[in-house]
């Protein structure tokens, strides 16, 4: 038996961490266009989206438009089983550098939405729960708020195909 | 595309949706909205790409026109009281849209209560015989 390693010191860690989920968000254009960044707390991933004008789609109200919610939520599934496939990978022994490149995205099957209260001009916040992880197929299911966590203002369930490593 | 009249509802109506900020940051423009039938589009760019080694525009971006889309259709129904808010929608990717082509929604109110609109949506790219994506949701009715 090999002696037990010392545990890495813990800005190594973050940092790889940190580097391995920027590189994932970084590449997806529309992630930046929505504004929308992660906070990390382990492998617990807190999808925030800024307010921004931009998102507004009744100026009268105002409220988010229902496209920019359902792109938030979507965008929340797609980088939270990323992450959760990327993971392992990242915290595997002697995982060097996760190239963004390998990183292949999920292909979103089917997105549905459901509306229960009209988004605030406000920040808002969401989670991803992965009900399940297959090798080819998972099930996502998304809940956002703003002000309150336990008043969601709109979830969603979505199926998605999953990357083939092998190419 | 349809030309419509500038001092008609419909007109209003087209307006109103064109003008909502985010509508207007995606760059949709609507061709035609009456009697619960409302075609919109969307042209390709940087900035809406979803996989970046593909060029294929995200599913948020699509969710976004379809969303629109289906609302106008609700609201140009001839049984629509007032404005509407999306309730449900449920939207199928049959395939990825081809980079750098404009999507386009055709939505239809196929139902309306006093309460409730059902819409259905189809999203097209220049391949007009194989849908990039299929939508179905339910609306508000307010006033109603």
């Amino acid at each position: 038996m090999a002696p037990k390693k010392r545990p890495e010191p813990v800005q190594v860690v973050k940092q790889r961490r940190d580097e391995a989920l920027a590189a994932l968000v970084a590449g997806v254009p529309y992630i930046s266009y929505l504004g929308v960044t992660f906070d990390r707390r382990g492998d617990e991933l807190t999808a925030v989206m800024p307010f921004d004008e931009k998102l507004i789609g009744n100026p009268i109200l105002p409220a988010l438009h229902g496209g920019a919610t359902a792109a938030f939520l979507e965008v929340t599934a797609i980088i939270g089983l990323s992450w959760a496939i990327l993971w392992p990978r990242i915290e595997a022994e002697g995982a060097p550098d996760v190239a963004p490149s390998l990183t292949r995205l999920p292909k979103t099957i089917d997105f549905t939405v459901d509306y229960l209260r009209s988004g605030l001009p406000r920040d808002a916040y969401a989670r991803a729960q992965i009900s399940r992880l297959g090798r080819r197929y998972a099930s996502v299911h998304v809940e956002a708020w703003q002000d309150n966590r336990e008043r969601a203002f709109a979830q969603a369930t979505g199926h998605f195909l999953m990357p083939r490593n092998d190419g | 595309m349809t030309q419509t009249p500038t001092d008609t509802p419909n007109h209003r109506a087209i307006g109103f949706f064109e003008n909502l900020p985010h509508a207007k940051s995606l760059g949709m423009v609507i061709e035609k909205m009456v009697d619960g039938h409302a075609v919109m589009h969307m042209p390709w760019r940087d900035a809406l790409v979803g996989d970046p080694e593909t060029g294929v525009i995200h599913g948020g971006a699509v969710s976004a026109l379809m969303d629109t889309c289906c609302g106008a259709a609700a609201m140009c129904h001839p049984g629509a009281t007032g404005g509407t808010a999306t309730l449900g929608l449920r939207i199928d990717y049959m395939r990825a849209a081809t980079p750098g082509q404009t999507i386009r929604v055709e939505a239809t109110c196929y139902h309306i209560t006093r309460s409730v609109a059902f819409v259905r949506a189809v999203a097209l790219d220049d391949d007009r015989d194989r849908p990039v994506a299929t939508a179905t949701g339910t609306f508000t009715v307010e006033g109603g």
